[in-house]
């Protein structure tokens, strides 16, 4: 639904542009493929990282490492997951709702929510490329951090 | 054809990994091939138009414009924006960091960069409602209110612990990856 929003949104002011001045689209045009092509190594690998870590992290697996263990060590354990693996939100909600459902705690659920969109280990080499290697590990420490300050709190409203 | 073997030297050692992994373990390999491939439609049915607005912005907005807006003295108007455009987008997190790259090129302030990184990651709209339906109203809302400042203390925070010479270098970057 948003992703055909944005093509919409896309569409629409590229043909603005297009009509506005048709020299400055295609230079624009030619911006765009040129970021895309920049990247593209580092989007591919990061695609096969996320299939082959997948394929192994099973829905199954994951239940195992942060479904049954609780306290500080299943926290540490769902945060450690949910740093280095990235799923779609999609696919992760449905799982952490089942996991809930199926006795989890709700502090470690909650971590690995955040760890999972805050904190990615994977693309960290991209992040890098923009942001310089001090400032993609700092980012990335402090989100871990963060993370179970908001689970806390989570555990603290929804106790 | 060496420059492009070596350009994607990580993809095709990766794809090598996942082809021994298909000969060693056959039902893991093919589900990461299966993953992989799912993922590589649903990238290239997400991302064209993301590049698209990213080549509008680029040659449409001003420098003068982007630094007023998102710049150092840009302040609440600065953070509302990198909040508002970081929440409005669709797609994974990597495609926000050419986006990122964009803003660093024009001017932006790193931190309002950094909240930007940060909405993209954890209060893009769609995201927040398919979280509410799959986890409770009360378990998002939470999570959302208590990410808000969150991502401005871990942007601030990030921005603090870099010299002027660190900060120098990721604008430089930018200009890099960008042009």
């Amino acid at each position: 639904m948003f992703t055909i929003m944005m093509y919409i949104v896309a569409s629409c002011l590229l043909i603005l542009s297009f009509v506005k001045d048709r020299k400055k689209t295609l230079l624009a045009m030619k911006k765009a493929w040129k970021s895309f092509e920049n990247i593209l190594p580092q989007f591919l690998a990061i695609i096969v990282i996320i299939g082959i870590m997948l394929a192994v992290l099973s829905p199954e697996v994951i239940s195992g490492l942060i479904g049954e263990k609780s306290g500080w060590l299943g926290m540490l354990m769902a945060s450690l997951v949910g740093s280095v693996t990235l799923i779609p939100g999609f696919v992760a909600f449905p799982l952490t709702a089942a996991l809930l459902k199926s006795g989890a705690g709700i502090m470690q659920i909650a971590v690995f929510i955040s760890t999972l969109m805050m904190v990615g280990i994977v693309s960290i080499p991209l992040e890098i490329k923009y942001f310089g290697k001090k400032a993609a590990l700092l980012r990335n420490s402090l989100a871990f951090v963060f993370s179970f300050i908001a689970a806390i709190a989570i555990g603290v409203v929804l106790r | 054809m060496k420059m492009l073997a070596k350009r994607y030297k990580y993809f095709l050692a990766l794809i090598v990994i996942n082809m021994l992994v298909y000969i060693l373990y056959p039902s893991v390999g093919q589900k990461s091939m299966n993953i992989t491939w799912n993922n590589t439609v649903e990238m290239l049915s997400v991302i064209p138009p993301i590049f698209v607005l990213l080549g509008l912005l680029d040659v449409w907005v001003q420098r003068e414009t982007m630094i007023k807006l998102m710049g150092e003295k840009s302040g609440i108007v600065g953070i509302l924006i990198a909040f508002f455009l970081g929440s409005a987008a669709a797609g994974p997190l990597y495609a926000a960091f050419p986006i990122a790259g964009v803003l660093l090129h024009k001017g932006s302030k790193f931190s309002n960069v950094l909240i930007f990184i940060g909405a993209w990651s954890t209060t893009k709209i769609p995201m927040l409602l398919f979280e509410a339906s799959a986890m409770g109203w009360k378990f998002m809302l939470t999570r959302f209110v208590i990410d808000i400042p969150g991502i401005m203390v871990i942007a601030y925070v990030t921005e603090k612990l870099l010299n002027e010479k660190e900060k120098q270098y990721i604008y430089d970057q930018a200009g890099n990856v960008v042009a």
